[in-house]
């Protein structure tokens, strides 16, 4: 093997980028996320499967809809139960807490959605 | 041809991992195992490849000539495309990482009325490898959130300036859009230009599907077949922590995804992929030109083979070369 003192260096550089996950996280997964559920509340607009995989979708989808093609405010999920189409009016009425419900999964996934830019953030005791 | 061969090659995968997705067990098979498996591979071809190139001797330096080489001391050089130093070797070298010279210097040849042959410029490939790869770069930096708990800042300032136009939620991401403007423009690149097409192989147009359907996966993941951001998390550090899981439901998409990111991962030692690891090894990149200034031996001279001057080998065969009726220096 020729140049081994810079070859081997640089093999090492390489796996430490490669497994650096691995060496980050040390065997510990971390804070898992744990919404917390509203007690009252008996259904949401949406199937819950499909509430976690595309409410941001939905979320868009009425704003675009109200505010911008001034279209229906309220709606009525499946199981009959009438809701407004709005995040603070809609959502948060039964998921009352941004940190306890929303922040629960946007901080384990790294997403920062913009809606804060827009709405007035609720004051909660942190 | 090549490139149908190519395209159905990446469509069977895809199958593969649809197919092996619904049944019972594959999607342990592809979210638990496979990683591992693919990983391993990848780690272990990437050194092997490496520790068989550092075998060969490279006997000369061999200095790509594109500036001028340092010599007399009123004759301008040029420490970076000809560096005679340690040190300029390491600038050409980061700036052949960063910013592939090599390739803006690429040329074409092109028949023009005479018949007349004209060398030009050629600088798309340059522009399409700059856009292809620092995308890539992003998306991977990018898809560290999935990794790593909690997600470091530069992750997060990453994503932040990737989303900034946010368009849509999910934001869109720019470096998936530009990673798949790269891709096409390379693939078309091979396909369109003759000279290029006739060269390229199989192993040419493979990866570059292969990545392509990578990224179309992802973005169909991310836009328009949602999948739980959070289960899909949990499985990835799952992986990352050696417990893994399959948490909740996640979507088929998700499975091709993973499974096309584990045939790329196992297939890249194998593959021209390899530059990666490569190019630092380039000898006419990794070597100063100061052969007028250092005297090179070769690394594989036998010691035992000792310097034969001519006054010796006349000597040897003064006796011959008379009887030849060779000039002799010494009677």
């Amino acid at each position: 093997m020729y140049d081994k003192e810079k070859i081997i260096p640089g093999l090492i550089v390489f796996v430490l980028i490669a497994v650096f996950p691995i060496l980050y996280n040390r065997g510990n997964a971390g804070h898992i996320p744990n919404p917390e559920k509203p007690k009252a509340a008996r259904e949401c607009v949406r199937p819950v499967q499909d509430m976690r995989e595309s409410h941001m979708q939905l979320l868009i989808d009425w704003r675009t809809d109200v505010i911008r093609d001034n279209g229906a405010r309220y709606a009525t999920a499946a199981g009959g139960t009438r809701y407004a189409r709005s995040l603070q009016l809609g959502c948060m009425k039964c998921h009352d807490s941004k940190r306890k419900f929303c922040d629960e999964c946007h901080n384990y996934a790294a997403v920062k959605p913009y809606c804060w830019d827009c709405h007035i953030e609720p004051k909660e005791n942190m | 041809m090549k490139v149908l061969q190519s395209l159905l090659l990446v469509l069977a995968l895809i199958v593969i991992a649809l197919v092996v997705a619904v049944i019972p067990g594959g999607q342990t098979l592809i979210g638990k195992v496979l990683p591992y498996l693919a990983f391993a591979v990848f780690i272990g071809g990437f050194i092997a490849k490496v520790v068989g190139w550092s075998r060969s001797p490279v006997p000369f330096r061999i200095p790509t000539t594109a500036g001028q080489e340092e010599s007399l001391p009123w004759i301008k050089p040029n420490r970076f495309d000809n560096p005679s130093t340690t040190f300029g070797v390491i600038v050409r070298m980061l700036l052949e990482v960063t910013m592939f010279r090599s390739l803006f210097r690429n040329t074409k040849a092109e028949i023009h009325d005479g018949p007349k042959l004209v060398y030009g410029s050629s600088k798309y490939l340059w522009l399409f490898a700059l856009i292809f790869h620092y995308s890539f770069l992003t998306v991977v930096i990018r898809h560290l959130r999935l990794f790593l708990n909690p997600v470091p800042g530069f992750v997060q300032a990453i994503s932040f300036a990737d989303g900034f136009l946010q368009v849509g939620s999910p934001s869109v991401m720019i470096s998936g859009l530009t990673l798949v403007l790269g891709v096409l423009l390379l693939l078309l690149r091979r396909m369109i230009r003759p000279q290029v097409r006739y060269i390229s192989l199989v192993n040419d147009y493979f990866p570059l599907l292969l990545i392509l359907s990578i990224a179309v996966s992802g973005i169909l993941m991310r836009y328009f077949l949602r999948v739980d951001i959070v289960s899909v998390k949990q499985l990835i550090v799952g992986l990352a922590t050696f417990h893994p899981v399959i948490p909740g439901q996640v979507g088929a998409i998700f499975f091709v995804h993973l499974f096309l990111v584990c045939c790329l991962m196992a297939y890249f030692p194998f593959s021209k992929l390899m530059h990666m690891g490569g190019v630092f090894l380039s000898p006419t990149r990794n070597m100063a030109n100061n052969s007028r200034k250092v005297r090179h031996i070769n690394p594989w001279n036998d010691p035992a083979i000792k310097p034969h001057s001519y006054a010796d080998y006349e000597d040897e065969f003064r006796e011959f070369m008379k009887e030849a009726e060779i000039p002799v220096e010494k009677e």
